[in-house]
């Protein structure tokens, strides 16, 4: 599929709350570069998968390894992890009690301890690149949703991450504000950026993705290039979802 | 009768003695906010974010204050210790000690409802940055919960220091106390001394006690905007 190495290697994971079973022995390897966008039913385990990716849940068999490193081995340091993967959740979380330089500047400056001109700098390139160099000491209340969700990409993206999760980041937006989110993440995929985007957003699913994971009941139902995905779904379960869609 | 009975403030040092009974609230008073306050804040986090134990401890010893009379703290402190354990207090010390368990452990449920009513997300995206737990209470938990914290701690700094009216029951020399005093003495001269006397300390426990809710109101107006 590509020469690229992989950056992201997820093997058998498995994830439980109690009895129930949310992820049931997935597999999946992301090539650095590459975006994958994730599909599937609400209740599948979508989103579970991105936050057991950066420790937010914990697993209880499987293996993830990104960039050579295990994170499911004991020891795992995982607040360096989440210095490599951002993530970008659906409700605009944004901390109300700090402007946007403040929100964007917080981990550069108290976890990663980097000079403060340099992180500044490229929190404001960062800025410009989506639109919102004049909002810097504005605070969260101040925005709409559509810049709220910009920023809290920027603020990701500002640790310099080697991979971007992304939880359904458009979903409680106005659809007018749908577009301007979707803009900026389909700029950082011309740029290279590796990315798992969880979305409902079909047309720009299409539009982004490398590969189209398909998922259900906690398990990768079915995978591929976009156009296969949408035009002609190999199971019975992706083509009864597309369907359901195609109102 | 009663015109002539408010003299009794001004007789001699009155006046004096009753400003140095409030002096001697006030400090009990402003000592057990700033204790309660502070242990609040922290025995608030740690029943957010601590071990199991520390938890199971913590909730106990808020139940114990709560379910037991603050006389009968005080009485334990300055009549059993002594008595059963030969550890001598002043009453003073005892007051403050008493106190600052009291508020700290009221405190800390304050602040411990204030953390938990925050969005989840706060502290998920915080972690997501790969913030350690204290970081992220320091920059992103705690400066919210404060706002939601400051109506409720305000309420107890004044339920504090009107409650040091029981310090009489300790022989504490507080403003009450002072004023007991004043009437006692003066009472055949004065006739009507404890209406005067009283209706004094009424004004001077107003005069703390309003201005801690209007900054409280004003800090809530300004937090809101």
């Amino acid at each position: 599929m590509s020469n690229e190495p992989v950056l992201l290697q997820v093997n058998n994971l498995t994830k439980r709350f109690g009895e129930k079973t949310i992820l049931n022995g997935l597999s999946l390897a992301v090539p650095k570069g590459k975006v994958f966008v994730i599909l599937g039913p609400s209740g599948c385990g979508k989103s579970t998968f991105l936050r057991c990716l950066n420790g937010l849940e914990p697993v209880q068999d499987g293996a993830i390894v990104l960039d050579g490193e295990n994170l499911t081995a004991k020891k795992t340091d995982w607040r360096s992890v989440r210095q490599k993967v951002g993530m970008v959740f659906q409700s605009y979380d944004l901390f109300p009690n700090m402007t946007v330089i403040d929100n964007i500047l917080l981990g550069p400056l108290k976890v990663q301890k980097r000079n403060k001109d340099e992180a500044l700098q490229q929190a404001r390139e960062l800025l410009t690149r989506v639109g919102l160099a004049d909002r810097e000491t504005a605070y969260p209340r101040e925005l709409s949703g559509g810049q709220k969700q910009r920023i809290a990409i920027v603020r990701a993206l500002c640790m310099n991450p080697e991979i971007m999760l992304f939880d359904e980041v458009t979903a409680s937006l106005d659809p007018e504000m749908v577009r301007e989110v979707l803009e900026v993440i389909l700029n950082l995929a011309k740029q290279g950026m590796t990315m798992l985007i969880v979305t409902h957003e079909m047309q720009f699913a299409r539009m982004v993705a490398d590969e189209v994971i398909f998922m259900d009941k906690g398990d990768i139902c079915e995978a591929g290039p976009p156009e296969d995905f949408f035009t002609s779904p190999k199971t019975d379960r992706a083509k009864q979802f597309l369907n359901i869609l195609q109102f | 009768m009663l015109n002539s009975g408010i003299d009794v403030l001004f007789q001699g040092i009155n006046l004096q003695r009753l400003l140095l009974g409030l002096w001697v609230t006030a400090r009990i008073a402003l000592i057990s906010i700033i204790l309660s306050f502070f242990f609040g804040i922290l025995f608030g986090v740690l029943r957010t974010t601590g071990p199991k134990a520390v938890k199971v401890v913590l909730r106990l010893y808020l139940e114990l204050f709560r379910i037991i009379p603050i006389l009968v703290w005080l009485f334990v402190f300055y009549f059993v210790l002594p008595a059963d354990f030969e550890i001598n207090l002043s009453a003073e010390v005892v007051s403050i000690l008493v106190f600052s368990l009291w508020g700290a452990a009221e405190m800390s449920d304050i602040v411990r409802g204030a953390v938990i009513s925050l969005p989840v997300h706060q502290a998920e995206s915080g972690k997501a940055l790969g913030l350690s737990v204290w970081q992220l209470y320091r920059h992103v938990l705690i400066p919210q919960a404060m706002k939601r914290t400051l109506p409720p701690a305000i309420n107890l700094a004044t339920r504090l220091i009107k409650t040091t009216a029981l310090l009489v029951m300790i022989g504490v020399i507080e403003v009450i106390k002072v004023g007991q005093q004043i009437i006692e003495q003066s009472s055949t001269e004065y006739p009507t001394a404890a209406f005067w006397v009283y209706a004094f300390i009424f004004v001077l426990y107003f005069i703390i006690c309003y201005p801690l809710s209007a900054v409280s109101r004003r800090l809530e107006r300004k937090w809101a905007a």
